[in-house]
């Protein structure tokens, strides 16, 4: 899975008005009350259990005893072959390996950070700032938000293979154009054309155009609803204070968005760290494009299948996760009616 | 459908009339994202005119492909279809979304409901577990995931090799695994905006909880599960990385999963690469186009509060 969302729970205070007063039939929230164990019968109390107990037992077991798993395998030895017995314990080995001899390693960390901060410095705001102008109810919003959205449906390995009809080095888009322009044909000649792709300089470049082109859009929706659930009001006391538009935005709008901003952020860092399926379909990850996501599977896959350094790897990308997704739960639990 | 949580409803209204005296001042606005949607637009009107052409045409000089004139045929799509057996790739798709789609909103409806209405002293700690998981890079947990799938026993009709790997099954799973957290926290947000009187009725009744849940709430919720059931059909449509690694057999690969080896195929032949990417990309650009306010009411939903 390619695609990724954030969830953010209710704030027991948000007014109903704006958005979510079309979706539910909505009370106050100071109504709220919680019901006590007490009253329910004893199959009452069965039934809850299997209701919390079977979904929760599929998670956990599919997701957070395998990511247990991965921490305790990153300190042994292990290529699969002839079960559990033959793991053994190499201590801090694999990190050893990681950091001073396993090459790719230190590339596809900074692949990984170069992603990071393309996405955090430019996809991301050019996503919210066509929200910002969209949110100002032009003619023709609705098509404009369509067209940029378009891409998000599309999975990233779909991109890849789009965007490689622009990029190959004799049948893409740029260079067959370049050759028309310049009345010669040495950009589509091997040789002396510009292999946007195989380019180990230029293809992360060219494959994080191809990203933001999906991840502009993505930003884009889900900052407009937040700026859509924003009271008018703000709006209309801001201009009464003579504020204008920018200062309306950075002063009002923006801080009032906290929540929304963090879900952004978030959303930003993790799509950065699961980029995966473009490198993959566009050469597997390699030549310029390695990154940590693509390193554990070649670990896996790999003739070797290095299973306790595969998941060394692992824990570098989990603990690099890690810390924005518990900034996310710490700020949307805050908020939590408990 | 009657989901209209979408906040974009608004952006269509009409409005004031102090507005239109400003629409003529917005050309600059106008012109700067309009510039912007062509820009978008060109990758995909690209490949589509790329598509239409035979690579005689186009992979030869002296034409090229940036150039007009020439056939102009449906073939590439024909051949993509046939060569890369899309056919039984997009039976595949449906033979693991549909059950995915229907286990994800069943289980995560159980449990948001458990949860949103009940009090348990590990509420918060449950909600976190499932939002953490939702958010883990799914290379974190791979390596193990894989091990245990080719360990873990499973009986002959649902799986033929006796494993969890290379089967359906194991592909739903993962899924259902990690969709949860996300379905969870969107309806658990939804149920906590019904009436709780509603369920004092339901108990005034006599309902038992499994019945507040089945006939009571689990109706209410219907438009969400709706927004949720389009979006998790797109994402698990896209799901290349879980097809890749869990399975092994051509055969069984889910369409996104099977363009990894359509590349290999289609390798110098642009024109039908186009036209293999495009048959499937159609299916989520059409329900995204025909569902569009499901699709983004259910992005927000779980993103904004209501």
């Amino acid at each position: 899975m390619s695609e990724f969302a954030v969830t953010q729970p209710v704030s027991s205070t948000a007014p109903s008005a704006s958005a979510g007063g079309a979706v539910l039939p909505t009370t106050p929230a100071k109504k709220r009350r919680r019901r006590k164990f007490s009253v329910l019968t004893r199959r009452d109390r069965l039934t809850l259990v299997f209701m919390v107990g079977v979904p929760a037992f599929i998670h956990i077991f599919l997701i957070w005893v395998p990511t247990v798993a991965s921490i305790i395998l990153s300190f042994t030895k292990w290529n699969g072959v002839g079960g559990i017995e033959k793991i053994q314990w190499i201590g801090l080995r694999n990190y050893e390996v990681l950091k001073d001899i396993y090459q790719p390693f230190w590339p596809a960390v900074q692949h990984n950070f170069i992603w990071l901060g393309t996405f955090l410095f430019i996809a991301t705001p050019l996503g919210m700032l066509i929200a910002v102008i969209l949110d100002r109810n032009l003619r023709g919003s609705r098509i404009y938000q369509s067209v940029l959205y378009m891409p998000v449906v599309l999975s990233l390995a779909i991109v890849g293979f789009i965007w490689q009809l622009i990029y190959a080095p004799g049948s893409g888009f740029i260079n067959n154009f370049l050759d028309v322009v310049t009345g010669s044909t040495k950009w589509t000649t091997p040789g002396t054309a510009i292999d946007w792709l195989g380019n180990h300089d230029l293809n992360l470049w060219a494959v994080l155009v191809a990203a933001s082109w999906r991840h502009v859009g993505y930003i884009m929706v889900l900052y407009l609803a937040g700026l859509k659930s924003v009271d008018n009001t703000l709006r209309e006391a801001a201009a009464i204070d003579g504020a204008n538009a920018r200062q309306t935005f950075f002063r009002v709008i923006f801080p009032v968005l906290a929540p929304i901003n963090v879900v952004i952020l978030v959303v930003t860092v993790i799509e950065s760290l699961r980029a995966f399926d473009i490198v993959y379909v566009i050469n597997k990850g390699l030549n310029g494009l390695e990154l940590l996501s693509v390193l554990i599977t070649t670990n896996l896959l790999g003739e070797a299948s290095l299973i306790g350094f595969g998941s060394s790897i692992a824990v570098v990308l989990l603990l690099i996760s890690i810390g924005p997704i518990i900034f996310y739960l710490y700020r949307t639990m805050r908020e939590q009616p408990e | 459908m009657t989901a209209n949580a979408t906040p974009v409803a608004r952006a269509a209204a009409p409005v004031a009339s102090p507005e239109k005296k400003k629409q003529s001042r917005h050309l600059g606005t106008h012109f700067f994202l309009t510039v912007i949607c062509i820009t978008w637009l060109f990758p995909l009107v690209w490949a589509v005119y790329t598509a239409f052409r035979p690579y005689s045409e186009t992979g030869a000089n002296p034409r090229g492909y940036f150039s007009v004139g020439g056939a102009y045929n449906f073939d590439n799509f024909l051949k993509a279809w046939k060569d890369a057996e899309l056919f039984q790739h997009f039976l595949d798709t449906l033979i693991v979304a549909i059950p995915a789609i229907i286990l994800i909103l069943f289980f995560a409806s159980m449990i948001a409901f458990a949860v949103s209405r009940y009090s348990f002293r590990f509420n918060i700690a449950l909600l976190m577990l499932f939002t953490a998981g939702n958010l883990l890079p799914q290379q974190v947990v791979i390596t193990p995931l894989y091990r245990m799938y080719l360990a873990l026993p499973m009986v002959s009709p649902i799986s033929d090799n006796g494993m969890w790997y290379d089967q359906f099954f194991g592909l739903i799973m993962i899924h259902l695994a990690f969709q949860l957290g996300f379905c969870t926290f969107v309806l658990s947000n939804y149920f906590k905006q019904v009436p709780r009187e509603i369920n004092e009725a339901a108990v005034v009744d006599g309902a038992s909880v499994w019945r507040t849940y089945w006939s009571v709430l689990l109706p209410l919720a219907r438009p969400a599960l709706a927004a949720l059931a389009t979006l998790e059909f797109t994402w698990i449509y896209n799901d290349f990385f879980w097809g890749i690694l869990l399975l092994t057999k051509g055969w069984k690969f889910p369409v996104t999963s099977a363009l990894n080896n359509l590349s290999g195929q289609f390798f110098t032949d642009y024109n039908l690469l186009a036209a293999g990417s495009l048959i499937v990309a159609l299916p989520t650009l059409i329900v995204y186009l025909v569902l569009q306010k499901q699709f983004v009411a259910g992005l927000t939903l779980g993103s904004t509060k209501g």
